[in-house]
């Protein structure tokens, strides 16, 4: 486990994949090609945009934080209780590009959402290693 | 903790049992992560313990105590007219489950954009 304060709970999927970003980042950004990979959707590349993300199974809350064309795209994704941010970032590459994803929930900007909490979702997490770790 | 698998494809829906609904919704709230992360700390503990350093009325820590107990997260015990409670700390595993069925999902989800890369433009 490498839980440290700043990336408490996160998901991180990369690959190097054989196009330019230009094409990755369509199908990132345009409601109709997300559909096809991802979920259906009201997708904007507008910050504060928000929209869902829907399936047989229910209903992601989203809202766009960050568009930078064809490099990154950042935004909040909320599902059976748990806030995260979804952050891609495409790298150009000799082969085409690099194109990263990380889930993070409980990032420490989303802590304004607790404010005047004793303990900060951090601090929580920063035990819970130790925690975890006497469950073995 | 940081889950990284690369091209491990794996088909896995994104579904949670109400179970997990219920932990994050618990634990959401700062009063009770503060009381159950004591009773982590400070393994079992009186109603009154834990009232004398929560800053928030007896009432009030009874009342997200059960909360807490209904999630699965604390036991109690009675011996005489006192309530002991303590944390169970088998019941955070959804939090762990929770990033290895995200890093699945993602996997499917970035085997389907690549058939659609393919398919584009075509």
């Amino acid at each position: 486990m490498t839980n440290t304060a700043t990336e408490p709970l996160s998901v991180v999927v990369e690959r190097e994949i054989a196009c330019p970003p230009e094409k990755i980042w369509r199908a990132l950004t345009q409601p109709h090609l997300i559909e096809e990979w991802l979920m259906k959707n009201d997708f904007k590349p507008v910050v504060d945009h928000r929209f869902n993300l829907s399936a047989d199974w229910g209903v992601v809350d989203c809202r766009v934080m960050s568009v930078e064309p064809n490099k990154t795209l950042a935004y909040t994704w909320a599902a059976y209780g748990l806030e995260s941010v979804v952050t891609w970032t495409l790298t150009p590459t000799s082969t085409g590009t690099h194109l990263r994803m990380e889930q993070s929930g409980f990032r420490p900007d989303q802590q304004q959402a607790y404010q005047g909490a004793q303990y900060g979702w951090q601090q929580f997490f920063a035990n819970l290693e130790q925690v975890l770790a006497r469950l073995d | 903790m940081v889950i990284r698998r690369i091209n491990s494809p794996q088909v896995i829906d994104l579904k949670m049992p109400d179970a997990h609904d219920v932990l994050f919704r618990t634990l959401a709230d700062p009063t009770r992560r503060a009381l159950f992360e004591r009773l982590c700390r400070d393994g079992e503990l009186t109603v009154g313990a834990l009232t004398a350093r929560a800053g928030v009325s007896q009432p009030a820590v009874s009342k997200h105590l059960g909360i807490l107990k209904h999630a699965g997260l604390v036991r109690d015990r009675h011996e005489g007219r006192q309530t002991h409670y303590s944390a169970q700390l088998g019941a955070l595993a959804p939090l762990v489950d929770w990033t290895s069925q995200m890093a699945g999902f993602w996997q499917s989800r970035f085997d389907h954009l690549e058939d659609l890369l393919k398919r584009m433009d075509q």
